[in-house]
């Protein structure tokens, strides 16, 4: 069976079908009770599941990241919530001292089947709190993976392969495609799975690879179709998908075909994940290169409030298209 | 505070607090192996020294020398696969769980045949199979991890408990209060057993907390709690085991404040400026092993002979353990990258 789901309810499902499955699964998290998450992702999940499995919690996120993995380690396979990717940083010394590295301390013989479910990214008006897309941080910690899903088909599949996996997974989850009327999508019924660590094509194009993530997804996807349609250019756009393990030949193989790539993130450009991409790109396929990867990326400050400073600081499709054109030497 | 129970079965803690003398119900045989123990550990101790003073360890160590009671007497209070997680300060603990010697030993001297594999090394040892869920370099970084095993044995309803083992520093960090306050609201059992030693590195408790005693906090998180003498074996076996019971039974976390005393310094490079040899000395003069030695004596369970061969036992089975360790192969450097991921 194949309905249309928007990406919050892709996120929901996943999680009621694997919960359905392991009752060794369970949700922590603050306000994912009656109020059913602070976007709403899992409303109903109490009524279904009871209270013992969905553990509404205190204002505590560093309890919540630390119960969760001790209790993995011991057995069950938590989904904690972190209800603003912001908030990772109360939970730093959970995630990055403990969470990440049980298994290496402990030469390999733990592990710790969890996942960080969060809301990340800008465009809602929360400013700089609430908006931040924390991704470069959590991606440079060994032993943690990262998944940034662009849409629904992926959300799911990429949630059920997260809980699957017995690693401890961030899941960055982007608020302005929740409900996105736009990005909805068909998707199976079925419990199927979107392999980590394996990028995606979005869109073929044979003139310009774009490699983004997450919403970023979208914005440039929109480019790509104004351009083809206004100036004949097809790009290449290449959802990243998973950070960490990252995909790094899904991008070589394009840039073999294209000659170029432009990197596009939401977080500010010292310093992000792009960073990364750009330099395994150039050691690995600086042959295929007819010129330097570029960056499109969040301007070097905090989210800002006003909406004139926030379009200003995040990428709009407008700059990517810019991005895409100078790489061109096109205007 | 029990009441209605026959005189005789009751003991009463440095406070006051009377609880049920489960220590009185035990062989001797098990009364003699908490003292081995407690010898295994002090000389472990010592010859981690050793080696630190020869230059064999490459990174730190924290001696646990005269807190023995405490770790001997609160994990033989507990059943065999209930869990534990301890210290940057964790070779007690660790042995009293019943760690292997050998590899224990191994591993401080980052040997292929440790715990780890050589990549965790004295702060990190774990023995994940035998409830051992590690050592913990960051002070209080085991508490949130304690809460979580013991929700996991509420949610298996597999009747086990937890003993959470962190010192007094641990107790000014935010896991530490975020942690016990859901372990409450959850009715979680686990038992958070914080080591008094005094000083959090250099820093006096005196000078870090504004209460008198640490296990005052308990109000805070409505839950029990108590002080006890944490160089007293007998105490911390009857309290541990009194609250044990309490957990198992469903009735929630409990905070437990062992006072006690670490004899050497904070770690490898600690030179002591912050105390005086007089304190040192005095605490010298209640060491956990004498004391316990001497009830041993005056129930007719120890003599003087069998006492010093229950020491050259355990001296000769860390010598065995050192020479284990040395003997052991490095780790291969391929080996780095390996177990980052399941």
């Amino acid at each position: 069976m194949i309905r249309e789901l928007t990406y919050l309810e892709a996120i929901r499902e996943a999680i009621q079908q694997k919960m359905r499955e392991d009752e060794n699964i369970y949700l922590i998290g603050e306000d994912i009770a009656e109020y059913g998450g602070a976007f709403g992702v899992t409303v109903g999940m109490l009524e279904e599941f009871g209270r013992e499995r969905v553990r509404n919690t205190p204002i505590s996120e560093a309890a919540i990241i630390g119960v969760a993995a001790g209790s993995a380690v011991t057995g069950m396979r938590p989904i904690a919530e972190i209800m603003f990717s912001d908030f990772i940083t109360i939970a730093m010394d959970q995630i990055a001292n403990q969470a990440a590295k049980i298994r290496y301390m402990f030469g390999g013989k733990a592990s710790v089947p969890m996942v960080i479910r969060t809301a990340g990214g800008g465009g809602t008006g929360a400013a700089a709190q609430h908006s931040q897309s924390l991704e470069a941080l959590v991606s440079h910690i060994p032993g943690l993976k990262v998944v940034m899903p662009s849409c629904p088909y992926d959300a799911k599949g990429l949630l059920i392969s997260s809980i699957k996996d017995n690693n401890p997974v961030i899941f960055i989850e982007h608020k302005l495609l929740y409900k996105n009327k736009k990005c909805i999508q068909d998707v199976p019924h079925r419990m199927y799975e979107v392999p980590l660590g394996k990028g995606d094509i979005k869109r073929e194009g044979s003139d310009i690879s774009v490699a983004a993530t997450s919403y970023m997804v979208q914005k440039s996807l929109e480019a790509a179709e104004k351009l083809s349609k206004e100036k004949g250019i097809e790009c290449e756009i290449i959802d990243i998908r998973t950070l960490r393990p990252l995909d790094i030949d899904i991008i070589l193989n394009s840039i073999k075909k294209t000659g170029r790539l432009l990197c596009v993130e939401e977080a500010p450009v010292f310093g992000g994940f792009m960073g990364e991409v750009s330099a395994q790109v150039s050691e690995k396929g600086f042959d295929w290169l007819d010129g330097p990867v570029t960056r499109v990326a969040g301007k070097n400050c905090p989210v800002p409030y006003s909406l004139v400073l926030e379009e200003e600081m995040i990428p709009s499709v407008q700059r990517i298209e810019r991005g895409i054109l100078n790489i061109l030497n096109k205007t | 505070m029990k009441k209605g129970l026959k005189n005789k079965n009751i003991y009463k803690n440095i406070n006051g607090y009377e609880i049920e003398d489960g220590f009185n119900r035990l062989d001797s045989k098990k009364k003699l192996e908490m003292l081995e123990k407690m010898y295994q550990i002090r000389h472990f101790e010592n010859e981690t020294e050793q080696f630190i003073i020869r230059g064999m360890i490459h990174g730190t160590c924290h001696l646990y020398t005269g807190e023995e009671a405490t770790a001997v007497g609160a994990i033989f209070a507990l059943d065999s696969k209930d869990y534990i997680t301890s210290t940057h300060r964790g070779h007690g603990h660790c042995i009293a769980k019943g760690a292997d010697l050998n590899i224990m030993m191994a591993e401080l001297l980052g040997k292929s045949t440790g715990y780890c594999k050589g990549k965790g090394g004295s702060m990190h040892i774990a023995d994940v199979s035998s409830g051992n869920l590690g050592a913990n370099g960051i002070v209080g970084g085991s508490i949130g991890i304690a809460t979580g095993a013991a929700l996991t044995c509420k949610m298996k309803k597999n009747g086990k408990i937890t003993v959470c083992f962190f010192g007094d520093g641990a107790a000014n960090r935010g896991i530490f209060h975020s942690s016990i306050n859901m372990a409450s609201i959850w009715d979680l059992p686990v038992i958070y057993l914080c080591e008094n030693n005094i000083y959090g590195m250099s820093t006096p408790v005196k000078e870090a907390f504004n209460i008198e005693k640490i296990s005052d906090r308990k109000t805070a998180y409505g839950i029990d709690g108590l002080t006890i003498d944490g160089n007293n074996l007998v105490e911390v076996f009857n309290t541990v085991s009194h609250f044990a019971q309490r957990c198992r039974a469903g009735s929630g976390p409990v905070l437990i404040e062992s006072l006690t005393y670490r004899w050497k310094g904070h770690s490898k490079s600690d030179a002591q400026v912050y105390r005086k040899k007089e304190e040192i000395k005095e605490w010298m003069e209640k060491d956990p092993i004498k004391v316990y030695g001497q009830i041993l004596m005056e129930q007719g369970i120890l003599s003087e002979d069998e006492d010093r061969n229950l020491e050259r036992k355990a001296v000769s089975r860390i010598k065995k353990a050192a020479d284990f360790a040395r003997k052991s192969p490095f780790p291969d450097p391929s080996e780095v990258e390996d177990d980052v991921y399941a």
